[in-house]
């Protein structure tokens, strides 16, 4: 039941050995090391796993290996090379985050937003961004980030 | 050179213990894949020298300052530093903070929890680095032959002025590790302070946006097996059996079997919550196939008796009974019911309750209630054991190392020197945990296989395993006379399986009012629970700040002028002698809050709550303006007024705040965890309800009163208040008073 699986992941081109069913967060995780994108709730309910798929953001926990074919994966570690991406930049400057955990989903989903809506408004921003819980409730530095990274 | 001879310090901690050198190799992070950059390695010394538990100072001026306390997002990590920088007198740019194990010899008070931190470090943490920027004028005096008085530093530079001598602090290092150390140093003024007071960003900042492995969960090694445990499914329940051979033949699978954590008679201290203390274990190489072999395990179940465990907590030795039984909600509430009519345990009664209240003008009588609550930390509950015959390596995400040593002693066969618990960011805590059964259960683990080992709970197990907030309820009384003074206030509160009034009965309004009573009652269960973010005033502080809201209003007084007279009764002719609060510094933040409000002109058509409560040592009032969209309440605006004494790190300080608000707001209108068998309702977020982007406030102002006085803690205090504040303010809105929480109930998930 095990198969060969291409990839391409940040760029790169990978090849894993898994149970095609294998969520994609567990692939990252356990058999590529890329532990940014997170575990919270399996049931695609919290955003923590986060990632793109192209450019839109999906639920890793919920994306059976199998189902990427030659679609792009990008994932937290891929999203710039030195944490310079404007998205990452507005994180920083509004030093949003307290235990940090769920950030990283909540920057996947952020900058797949701004892909789409280059100028999005309140509702735009807490529609878009409702599916990722911060149990730390950092919403208020979360939303001003947004707007930061969309005027840079 | 002359030779001080060296003395030994009262502080361990201070003990200068080695030169390091080439010893004392920098790692940014223990965590595997945390490399430092090119930049950051660029910076790096030759040498590091070890001047203090706390303090390395590098041969080219760079430091390296451990941060003592576990960090789950209150930002100990950036502002336990500053405290040690400012008076070490160095730039912070210079700084590197490394994350300290687990090391009792060697750093105070490993714990986060209480909001205390900041509190307990402030002198220890000040004194340290001005011990080391005291050691290295020492150096500087013997090495230039001038009286030490007569050097000064800023900025990690050493001068003197009379003969134009200066060195960094990397020059002076090697021959300051030599010196003895002082016993006594000063102390900056507050006015002097150049770090503290000013925003500093997390220092872990660029390591979260960017993904670095910094959790536990994202820890790695080498033969690393995963494990993952089936716990019994309900309350009042333990393992019968199990079959597990279509697990075991699954593949990827290694082991299954049954641990138990903890000796029918081991002698369990405070912090020993463990719910199960057997569970089936199913081993094996990834995190999906221990998941999919979990599924296929078919457990039986069996339920437990009345089981008596030893319990040497807070209240001393003391037997305590596990009741057998399978809970439910709705027994709960009419066992609370009925308890709640009987008379309780007096913890305090001034005057004549029970006289005022037959002479009274006007009584009123109010129940609060509120459920149990799961913490649900983003990070579950997992933890990395290594454990051979020699040793135990242990890291995990744990809020109070020390706590939990006794048991993994005992466990393991093993003394505490060779067990080593190293600390890693969490990912959140809020209290569960300052419990580590999940450390004793993969170390466990780890000693059966003989091997390395990460333990990982799903989402369900973490969130029904429980060391939950307990359900709480509290009827308040109070009475006017017939020119609307308040002349008597009766508090009668408990809960399932602890009352929230133990620490409280001292607090306002008592204190404020000739004839006061506060009583309490218990019921037992087996469903434990644990700390929860401000524990018992949770629950208290909105539950007497939703009363006094409604007594103001039966007194024909605005709510905060209402406050502000029995503070000022309080602080002028208190009542008692016992009273745990500052009158003046809690009628501070009213007016504060007042005043930054505009409360007295009202604001445009918002619906208005007000509250104030003091705990954890900081005192907050706060004010809700409310709207209503299609029946839904949207919170518009939060003002806060807290005064904390010394805002240490000010941005983090309102981060901390904003989290809190939110977080409250989110508790009392959806948290809620209920109980059919013995079974948690709430499995997963599909059903436990968090609060969300879109139901946080549109804004939040958030005011620190100036203060020269100690620090105290955040990451409590703004949390009690809001419940009431909300609660006030939504009974403007709906003209419905809120008794029972969640205010909202049985709303769908919004996803």
């Amino acid at each position: 039941m095990m198969a060969k699986i291409n990839l391409q992941i940040n760029g790169k081109k990978q090849t894993v050995d898994v149970d095609p069913n294998t969520p994609m967060l567990w692939v990252l995780r356990d058999h590529l090391n890329l532990v940014g994108t997170k575990y919270g709730c399996g049931i695609a309910q919290c955003g923590a796993c986060t990632i793109h798929l192209g450019d839109v953001a999906v639920r890793s926990c919920q994306l059976p290996v199998s189902a990427v074919g030659d679609q792009a994966i990008t994932t937290i570690e891929g999203l710039s090379v030195n944490g310079d991406h404007p998205v990452q930049q507005a994180w920083l400057e509004h030093d949003v985050a307290q235990c940090g955990y769920c950030q990283a989903g909540q920057i996947m989903n952020a900058s797949a937003l701004l892909k789409r809506t280059a100028n999005p408004d309140d509702k735009e921003i807490e529609s878009a961004m409702n599916g990722n819980i911060c149990r730390c409730a950092t919403y208020m530095r979360i939303k001003a980030a947004i707007k930061s990274a969309a005027q840079s | 050179m002359t030779q001080v001879k060296r003395t030994i310090n009262r502080r361990a901690f201070l003990k200068v213990s080695a030169l390091a050198s080439g010893g004392m190799m920098l790692s940014f992070s223990w965590l595997a894949g945390c490399k430092p950059s090119t930049e950051e390695t660029s910076r790096l010394p030759k040498e590091w020298f070890e001047l203090s538990s706390y303090v390395k100072i590098g041969d080219n001026g760079v430091v390296t300052l451990m941060s003592p306390n576990p960090e789950f997002g209150q930002n100990v990590k950036t502002s336990l530093p500053m405290m040690l920088a400012e008076e070490l007198d160095i730039d912070w740019k210079d700084v590197i903070v490394e994350q300290a194990d687990f090391f009792p010899e060697r750093f105070e008070r490993q714990f986060t929890g209480g909001s205390l931190a900041m509190q307990m470090a402030w002198k220890p943490l000040r004194t340290a680095g001005a011990t080391v920027r005291h050691m290295l004028i020492g150096a500087a005096a013997q090495a230039w032959q001038v009286p030490a008085s007569e050097i000064t530093t800023k900025s990690g530079v050493l001068y003197h002025k009379a003969s134009g001598k200066e060195a960094g602090y990397g020059a002076m290092a090697s021959q300051a590790a030599g010196l003895p150390v002082p016993e006594e140093v000063p102390l900056k003024k507050v006015s002097d302070f150049k770090i503290i007071g000013n925003s500093k960003k997390n220092v872990e900042g660029l390591n979260i946006v960017t993904g670095k492995p910094l959790f536990t969960l994202d820890y790695k090694r080498e033969g690393m097996q995963i494990a993952m445990v089936a716990h019994p499914p309900a309350f009042g329940l333990k393992v019968k059996s199990v079959e597990d051979s279509a697990a075991k033949a699954m593949p990827g699978i290694k082991d299954v079997f049954i641990i138990k954590t903890l000796a029918d008679d081991y002698e369990r201290n405070g912090f020993d919550t463990t719910t199960f203390t057997e569970m089936v274990v199913v081993v094996g190489n990834t995190t999906w196939e221990v998941l999919n072999a979990k599924k296929a395990l078919k457990v039986a179940w069996e339920k437990i008796a009345d089981t008596t465990v030893v319990i040497a907590g807070r209240g001393g030795k003391q037997s305590v009974t596990i009741p057998a039984g399978l809970e439910s909600t709705e027994t709960h509430q009419t066992a609370m019911a009925e308890m709640a009519k009987k008379p309780g345990k007096v913890l305090r009664q001034d005057g004549d309750p029970k006289g005022a209240f037959k002479k009274a003008a006007k009584v009123i009588e109010r129940t609060y209630s509120a459920p149990f609550l799961a913490h649900n930390a983003m990070e579950p509950v997992n933890c990395f054991a290594h454990v051979t015959a020699e040793n135990a390596e242990i890291v995990g995400p744990i809020q109070a190392p020390e706590f939990i040593m006794q048991a993994l002693s005992a466990r393991l066969g093993m003394p505490r020197e060779k067990i080593q618990i190293k600390l890693t960011r969490m990912g959140g805590g809020f209290g569960q945990r300052a419990y580590g059964h999940h450390l004793v259960e993969a170390a466990t683990i780890s000693q059966k296989l003989n091997a390395p080992v990460k333990l990982v709970y799903t989402r369900e197990d973490d969130m029904t395993y429980g060391i939950y907030r307990p359900t709480y309820t509290a009827t308040y009384k109070a009475a006017l006379d017939d020119q609307n003074n308040l002349i008597a206030y009766q508090v009668k509160a408990g809960g399932i399986p602890e009352s929230p009034l133990g620490f409280a009965q001292n607090r306002f309004p008592a204190g404020a009012v000739d004839n006061y009573l506060a009583e309490e009652w218990e019921l037992n269960s087996n469903i434990t629970i644990g700390a929860f973010r401000a524990p018992r005033s949770n629950f208290l502080g909105g539950a007497e700040q939703s009363f006094l809201d409604e007594v103001a209003e039966l007194a024909g007084k605005d709510p905060i002028a209402f406050r502000l007279e029995l503070l000022d009764r309080a602080k002028t002719k208190p009542v008692g002698e016992q009273n745990d609060y500052d009158p003046e510094r809690y009628a501070g933040v009213l007016k504060l809050v007042r005043d930054k409000s505009n409360w007295e002109k009202g604001n445009s058509g918002a619906h208005r709550g007000v509250s104030a409560y003091f705990c954890h040592n900081t005192y907050v009032a706060e004010v809700v303006d409310l709207s209503m969209r299609e029946n839904k309440p949207i919170v518009e605006k939060v003002f806060a007024a807290v005064d904390c004494g010394v805002v240490v790190n000010p941005d983090a300080a309102t981060n901390m705040g904003e989290g809190g608000i939110i977080d409250g707001i989110g508790n009392a209108l959806y948290g809620e965890m209920t109980f059919r068998g013995g079974v948690p309702q709430k499995k997963n977020f599909d059903t436990y309800r968090m609060i969300r982007h879109s139901e946080a406030p549109k804004a939040i102002e958030i005011h620190f009163v100036k203060s020269e006085a100690d620090p105290t803690g955040l990451g409590e205090p703004l949390f009690p208040p809001i419940f009431g504040a909300l609660a006030n303010a939504l009974y403007k809105a709906t003209g419905k008073r809120e008794y029972t929480q969640p205010f909202l109930q049985g709303n769908q998930p919004l996803v």
